[in-house]
């Protein structure tokens, strides 16, 4: 039982991650129908800048504010130097230039930054939680972790749902045309878009790096959870990305903690499940019911 | 009726005079790929009225509308607003000059609310006052009711009513409706001229419409003017066109 819990508890947690960098798929595909494989490059490059920082002495706070506001500005410019071009155009001419980018911005990180493993720090500590006299897999970590993929979760909603700003990306995201004859600057929106997405991308790139090693490819795997989580989710759907990401952290953790050298096994699950939700239903858990025009 | 008012007055805000050209539309010429769409058009559409474009599928109706907003670029000719020459203005910039655009096949954002498509259509204006919301709720009491539904619920009669209320929520001076009757029953389609006819004549609302209902659309005109093939045929009073038996035939298709 104990185990049990345990096994659920770190799942749940490594799923908040998935579902923020999930999240920060869905964010562009949505309004851009371009799927970011440099997205995790892109949190990757923020994490160093935030362990330059560190390193030069500053407070994991002040790194972490410095990380996803270079998230931001790098997101936008991503859209607006990068992406805007190839907008719009085959689509797959987008999906080659994110995966160049991919490449590019890893090689960059590696000249940069060097290619050695670095140590990552977490504000707080990675010592279970003691409930009577056992210590469960619970730490101030992993609720730091909890509390700011929600908080940011909370903020994203609040954006969308309630300002003008929220409602004008929204509109072009949705129906492009219809938003520019009304007056939205629908290109701005999009780079505004790309850069919340990046933040969020950037916040879950630090959160994964807190208490362990960093190098210029260490966010490989959560682009692949991440990835799955989202089409889990749809894709289409914040709410489903988020869903999508803490049932894939479950399902991990369950092989990792159940299966004999399952730990070995979680890459390969990962993509088992990609496969049987695009095989049973490929719209994702949270599909939505609204055929979307062209 | 076939030569343009000779008006090119400018003046302040939505006072322009009835009858005074208010969207000049000069030579216009444009293409969709190498298929030319437009060749040469010159029309205009005045205050106050209702003009209404018509002609067969592929005539280059939708394309009209579509360079007078700026979404394809003219090859040739000028737009004029009031006057003022709108012909290379971004297609954002429109809607603060007082031009709405509801484009062909509705316009509704499926993924918003009725609500939200309202304000949509207010972003540019800033802060805008709840009377004004209830306003447009007046007039349209059928997607009052549906307010904060998905729009994606919505019949394609309230779908029109909906883009017709947004765009009237941008306070245009002049209304660029495409294909407004396309898909619906007669009866929603009256009800609409009907409710776009008092707009016009009670608020001053000016109307350029596109119509392959020609019969529908010609009821609710002042004005009436002919495309065929990328260009204008006829232009005249609507009461005139629509006694023009040999007209109607060669070119209304009733």
């Amino acid at each position: 039982m104990q185990q049990f819990i345990n096994i659920t508890l770190s799942g749940l947690v490594e799923g908040m991650i998935y579902a923020a960098f999930a999240l920060a798929l869905v964010l562009i595909w949505r309004s851009t129908r371009i799927v970011n494989f440099a997205q995790g490059a892109m949190a990757a490059a923020t994490a160093f800048i935030a362990l330059a920082l560190i390193d030069a002495g500053q407070s994991y706070w002040v790194a972490l504010i410095v990380a996803l506001v270079s998230g931001f500005v790098l997101g936008a410019i991503v859209e607006r130097v990068i992406i805007r071009p190839v907008e719009g155009g085959p689509e797959l001419n987008a999906v080659i230039v994110t995966l160049g980018l991919f490449v590019a911005i890893q090689a960059l990180i590696a000249i940069v930054f060097g290619s050695a493993f670095q140590s990552f720090p977490t504000p707080f500590g990675v010592r279970g939680f003691e409930v009577g006299d056992t210590t469960i897999a619970l730490t101030p970590t992993s609720l730091y972790i909890i509390g700011s993929v929600l908080i940011t979760m909370a903020l994203l909603v609040a954006l969308f749902r309630f300002t003008r700003v929220g409602l004008a990306m929204r509109a072009s995201a949705f129906g492009q045309e219809v938003a520019r004859l009304l007056g939205v600057r629908v290109g701005r929106m999009l780079t505004l878009g790309w850069a919340l997405a990046a933040v969020v991308g950037s916040l879950s790139g630090l959160l994964i790096a807190g208490g362990e090693f960093i190098y210029p490819a260490y966010m490989d795997s959560l682009i692949v959870f991440g990835f799955v989580a989202a089409v889990l989710g749809g894709l289409d759907s914040p709410v489903g990305a988020i869903v999508g990401g803490l049932l894939l952290g479950l399902a991990l953790s369950y092989v990792s903690g159940y299966l004999p050298r399952g730990s070995a096994l979680v890459n390969v699950a990962a993509l088992v499940i990609l496969m049987v939700v695009l095989l049973v239903r490929p719209g994702g858990l949270f599909a939505s019911s609204v055929a979307r025009r062209a | 009726m076939s030569e343009p008012h000779g008006s090119t007055a400018v003046s302040a805000g939505s006072g322009t005079a009835p009858g005074t050209a208010l969207l000049q539309v000069q030579g216009l010429t444009s293409a969709y790929g190498p298929v030319r769409a437009l060749d040469g058009v010159t029309l205009d559409a005045e205050a106050g009225r209702i003009t209404a474009v018509l002609g067969a599928n592929g005539a280059g109706k939708t394309t009209l509308l579509r360079t007078i907003s700026g979404l394809v670029r003219p090859q040739a000719g000028k737009v004029l607003l009031d006057g003022e020459d709108i012909t290379r203005s971004a297609v954002e910039a429109m809607v603060s000059k007082g031009m709405a655009h509801v484009p062909e096949g509705r316009g509704v954002i499926a993924e918003l609310t009725v609500d939200e498509n309202l304000r949509v259509g207010s972003l540019f204006r800033g802060k805008v006052g709840k009377d004004e919301y209830d306003r447009v709720y007046d007039i349209f009491p059928r997607i009052a009711e549906r307010r904060n539904n998905a729009a994606h619920t919505l019949s394609g009669g309230e779908r029109q009513m909906l883009v017709i209320g947004r765009a009237l929520l941008a306070q245009p001076r002049i209304l660029l409706l495409d294909e407004p009757s396309l898909g619906l029953a007669p009866r929603i389609v009256a009800q609409i001229f009907g409710l776009l006819r008092q707009l016009v004549d009670r608020e001053g609302l000016s109307v350029l419409l596109v119509e392959q209902n020609a019969r529908s659309a010609l009821s609710v005109a002042d004005v009436g003017i002919v495309l065929n093939l990328g260009k204008v045929v006829v232009t005249d009073q609507a009461r005139t066109l629509m006694a023009d038996e040999g007209l109607r035939h060669a070119y209304l298709g009733f």
